[in-house]
């Protein structure tokens, strides 16, 4: 047994973590910030932390992920990191040459108390910043939240510095990325040019993560919100934030600052999510559902039927994040599943209500945690005492379904071991078929290989 | 009048050849493959010239042309200039990820907030192979204390005790190792003192031990590696004198770390020749192997910048001499095998070591000359770890391949110029800040394995002992050694070389391959391996060749791109 050690009998921890479901917050930065146009991240902290966050970025997305750093020494974290950050920004744009440099703070530069509006505007009024190139940043202390308040601070920052109300409104729509795959955005976006709303979508990593092998490397790939987008954001009429944990705030600051009304959705992950994020950009884009997007409904309706027996009952257990997870149990409901276990190590009471509303008489007996030590050690306790029919979750769950002989979804960050992320999305009724596929082979492989020699069948 | 128009696309940079009734032409410059030590010299410039003065008379140093007769002087172990893209990660990764991670039997606990935690969690592939099913194994668990702010404001000590009582109370473990992350040492939690506190508290024969790993105590992960060698020797070298096993030819092989299952093949060859490897530091390690470590009687050093300080004080306390051996490649793992046997010098061992390898060379040299059909005259670049860009070039050598350019992420001078150096290099401000430990003679342990006498006469022989020459020697006059390589660097380099083969790490992999070259990752082998060994040179030389047999990397074109077609029309 890979996790031997890990038996049912619980016992009440109150400091240490064990096997974590969720990650730090700079690396959620790191990635939001390449979701804008020819903008470099930047980690202000010490080298291993950029590294950690390119390595864990790329292992996922089997993509080049650039990223500097302030490589802060024993000196910088005692006389603070100012000199580092400023000699950095000049370094950067000389060799590196990006449009934007988007900086991060890390637990070493947020405990030593470095203060970026004054050290960015020293960099600016010493000519470190050539003249229309911008240094921008957000705090994102690892010992506060998670890699989803990462994410959602540099979404923020993006508003902060770039979005501008000038008097005339357009009939636009925003659309404030969550925490998706590229191949999730780029679905979005296609729903929406199906349904001829205008929109510009923010942070946008399609065409960033998900480039072409052509022979030549651009630092700076051809998609990511555009700064001219990112500025119009101010002057739409409406956002909708995909995902609340990763964009409510955004979208709150875009209004007080643009007065920009929003709604928040969840990121449509299966039936109902669709369903909601359609009409929501229906309404708020004024235009109507197109017949194709009913059809693919349609489409989807008609394999969740057609599979009905694989589906009805079945225990999941799962762990990620909450954007993905709200949805995510929900779809499962929709399945007649049964999401048993669920965990996340991101903090918030969002979660632990949706979770309440949506489980509570369908299915009483699940048990679901958030914030510090909702970890992957605990779901897994939960298991030993009680078995499941599936684990849905990133790629650390190999293990417990090893251990534990149960089929396993590779869905969340990171999925290291398995490519095609950037490929086929989840999102959208199409990217509810793909996931739909992938648990209807994970269930039928898993069947084939274990199954009595006398009950393998040819048709299933 | 007929006008025609080609277009002719290369490696997607398109260009539009005119060609009117004059015949004038505009061509696209050929990339040239084959690269001269005189190409080699433009590099410098081409890059120099893009930094800002301060960064250029910086890098500047770290830039040379090799020659290994006098190797010129390196700029190694600085800290890389703010902002650039480097390579390059933390102490803590040095000590928790490389050093320590490989050891299935301590709780390692991460004190911190939870990201280096998990960023460590099994991502550097060491494997591990328990004896039994009921042997305890904790390498696929992450434990942290997951910092919060309310822990960073008024201190993470009593959480960190609590997290070892939990760690206590629901594994027993043998041992706890400590690591601090950079929040830690900034606001004065004393991990040394808070496991004092807990193994007399929880008692049971527990060892408990913290390491100040900070990770901007370094200018790299070396830093990290100096500060586990002095834990590892403070808190585990030399517990336990009891001798098991064969007492003959008793060794221990030092900064192996079971990548891709290395460690298990070492394993498997020293056992075949009748060696007795006593611990590896510290692939497929237990605490007991570390233990014991002592009751060796020849310590092997395999990666020289991430474990010759144990080496060193192994030496000094317990008189185990030492020696540098590179078991990649097969002509160097049998190198390292002879060496052993001169070592011992006992003609049965000797024997059986010459039985072995000629039994072992059947298969290499009927892989090698498969894949030399394909891999000969090709050119490689490694830029990788402290050890690893130069203990490779022996594989591609023996695949008949030139290395064109390499360099380490975190080398420090010797590693490139050789142990000789040590003397001159001088001690900065970042280096100082690592805890130098003093070791002097156990007093009753201190036997040193052979007299002076001894000594002398192996070296006579031509062994060398506490010696390591260093990567310079082994690369052709002219070539580019290039000390922690930036990414516009790497970019330069491919761009102006083109090399077949490139070998990095994850960050660098796809960039690479977006340009057309492909990249093996020598930190994780690109899940393949072991390479280590006699079995691992077979699967390096697969490997390479499956590399130079790829043949995605020449459809990269569209047939619409590359082809020169006529586009006319007539003009009346």
């Amino acid at each position: 047994m890979l996790l031997r050690h890990t038996t049912a009998k619980e016992i009440d921890r109150k400091a240490l973590t064990i096997n974590p479901a969720k990650t730090c917050q700079p690396v959620g930065a790191m990635y939001a910030a390449l979701g804008l146009h020819g903008c470099l991240p930047h980690s202000h902290g010490s080298q291993g932390c950029c590294s950690y966050h390119r390595s864990a970025l790329t292992r996922h997305f089997k993509e080049p992920v650039m990223a500097s750093t302030s490589s802060f020494s024993e000196g910088s974290s005692v006389f603070g990191g100012s000199a580092n950050l400023v000699s950095a920004i000049e370094t950067i744009f000389s060799v590196y040459d990006p449009e934007v440099i988007a900086v991060h703070t890390t637990c070493l530069s947020e405990t030593i108390g470095d203060d970026l509006t004054q050290i960015v505007s020293k960099a600016n009024e010493d000519g470190k910043v050539p003249a229309g190139k911008k240094v921008i940043y957000c705090n994102t202390p690892s010992y506060v939240g998670t890699h989803v308040t990462g994410y959602a601070n540099q979404v923020s920052s993006f508003v902060k510095f770039f979005s501008t109300a000038t008097p005339k409104k357009r009939n636009v729509v925003n659309l404030v990325a969550g925490w998706m795959e590229p191949s999730d955005m780029r679905e979005i976006k296609r729903i929406a040019k199906e349904m001829e709303a205008r929109t510009i979508m923010f942070p946008d990593m399609s065409d960033v993560l998900d480039t072409p092998l052509t022979g030549h490397y651009d630092m700076y790939p051809k998609g990511g919100t555009t700064q001219a987008d990112m500025i119009a954001t101010g002057d739409s009429k409406f956002s909708i934030g995909i995902g609340p944990y990763t964009t409510e705030d955004a979208c709150i600051k875009l209004e007080n600052k643009c007065k920009v009304k929003f709604e928040t959705v969840e990121i449509p992950i299966g039936l109902k999510a669709t369903d909601k994020f359609i009409m929501s950009l229906s309404r708020h884009a004024n235009v109507p559902v197109p017949d194709s997007l009913t059809e693919e409904r349609g489409r989807l309706i008609d394999m969740i039927a057609d599979n009905n027996k694989n589906f009805y009952d079945k225990r999941v257990a799962l762990y990620g994040d909450p954007d993905t997870l709200i949805p995510l149990v929900e779809f499962l409901l929709t399945l007649d599943m049964k999401p048993v276990y669920i965990v996340t190590g991101t903090p918030g009471k969002h979660f632990d209500e949706a979770m309440t509303a949506m489980l509570k008489e369908k299915v009483p007996e699940a048990k679901f945690m958030s914030g510090e030590r909702a970890d992957m050690f605990r779901l897994h306790q939960w298991i030993k005492q009680e078995g499941v029919d599936m684990l849905i979750g990133n790629s650390y769950g190999k293990y417990i379904a090893r251990d534990e002989n149960i089929p396993f979804v590779r869905l969340g960050f990171p999925v290291m071991d398995r490519p095609g992320n950037n490929f086929f999305p989840y999102v959208g009724y199409t990217g509810a078929t793909n996931l739909l596929i992938k648990i209807l082979d994970a269930f039928l492989d898993h069947k084939d290989r274990t199954c009595p020699e006398e009950k393998v069948e040819l048709v299933m | 009048m007929l006008w025609i128009r080609y277009v002719c696309v290369q490696l997607n940079r398109a260009t539009v050849l005119w060609t009117n009734e004059k015949g004038d032409t505009t061509m696209i410059k050929e990339v040239n493959n084959s690269v001269s030590v005189d190409d080699l010299k433009k590099f410098k410039e081409e890059v120099l010239h893009k930094y800002p003065k301060k960064v250029a008379k910086k890098r500047d140093k770290a830039i040379l042309l090799n020659d290994p007769e006098t190797p010129p002087q390196i700029q190694a172990n600085v800290r890389t200039v703010p902002g650039i893209i480097t390579q390059r990660g933390c102490t803590y990764a040095g000590c928790k990820g490389v050093v320590l991670g490989p050891t299935r039997d301590i709780i390692n606990i991460t004190h911190g907030p939870i990201g280096c935690g998990f960023y460590s969690w099994l991502t550097r592939r060491n494997q591990t192979k328990p004896e039994t099913e009921t042997d305890e194994n904790f390498m696929m668990y992450c434990f942290s204390t997951d910092m919060q702010d309310s822990n960073i404001v008024f201190g993470g000590e009593e959480k960190l005790k609590q997290a070892i009582r939990e760690a206590y109370e629901l594994f027993h473990p043998k041992a706890i190792a400590i690591f601090s992350t950079c929040p830690v040492g900034l606001i004065g939690d004393d991990v040394h003192r808070v496991a004092r506190h807990m193994k007399e508290e929880i008692g049971d024969g527990i060892n408990i031990f913290g390491f100040s790993c900070e990770g901007y105590r370094g200018v790299s992960q070396s830093a990290g590696h100096h500060i586990a060698n002095n834990g590892l020797f403070k808190n585990l070298i030399g517990r336990d004198d009891e001798k098991r096993g064969d007492l003959k030819y008793r060794v221990n092989l030092l900064g192996e770390y079971n990548i891709g299952g290395d460690a298990f093949e070492l394993e498997r060859v020293f056992e075949k020749c009748g060696i007795n490897l006593i611990a590896t530091f510290s692939g497929n390690s237990t605490i007991q192997k570390f233990e014991n470590a002592h009751t060796a009687d020849l310590n092997m050093v395999m990666c020289h910048r991430s474990i010759n300080y144990v080496a060193e004080m192994m030496e000094t306390a317990f008189g185990i001499p030492w020696i540098k051996v590179q078991p990649i490649g097969a002509d160097s793992t049998a190198k390292m095998l002879r060496k052993i046997g001169q070592y011992f010098g006992d003609q049965e061992l000797i024997d059986k070591i010459e039985e072995v390898i000629a039994d072992e060379m059947v298969a290499v040299t009927a892989a090698r000359e498969k894949a030399l059909k394909k891999t000969n005259g090709k050119k490689a670049m490694l830029f990788v770890g402290g050890s690893r860009a130069h203990h490779y070039q022996n594989l591609f050598e023996e695949l008949g391949m030139t290395t064109l350019s390499a360099g380490y992420e975190f080398g420090h001078r010797d590693d490139y110029e050789g142990r000789v150096v040590i003397p001159t290099i001088q001690i900065d401000a970042d280096s100082r800040n690592i805890e130098e430990i003093t070791v002097t003679k156990d007093e009753t342990r201190y036997n040193p394995r052979k007299t002076e006498e001894e000594l002398k006469a192996l070296e006579a022989e031509g062994m060398e002992f506490n010696g390591y020459e260093g990567l310079m020697p082994q690369m052709a006059k002219g070539t580019l050694v290039i000390d922690d390589l930036s990414h516009y660097e790497m970019e330069k380099l491919i761009e102006l070389y083109k090399p077949d083969v490139f070998c990095a790490g994850i960050k660098e992999k796809f960039c690479v391959q977006k340009m057309g070259v492909p990249l093996k990752q020598l930190h994780s082998y690109d899940y393949g391996g072991p390479y280590a060994g006699f079995k691992g040179a077979i699967n390096f030389y697969e490997d390479i060749e499956m590399i130079a047999c790829t043949t995605i990397w020449k459809e990269l074109k569209a047939p619409w791109e590359s082809e020169t077609y006529v586009e006319a029309q007539y003009a009346y």
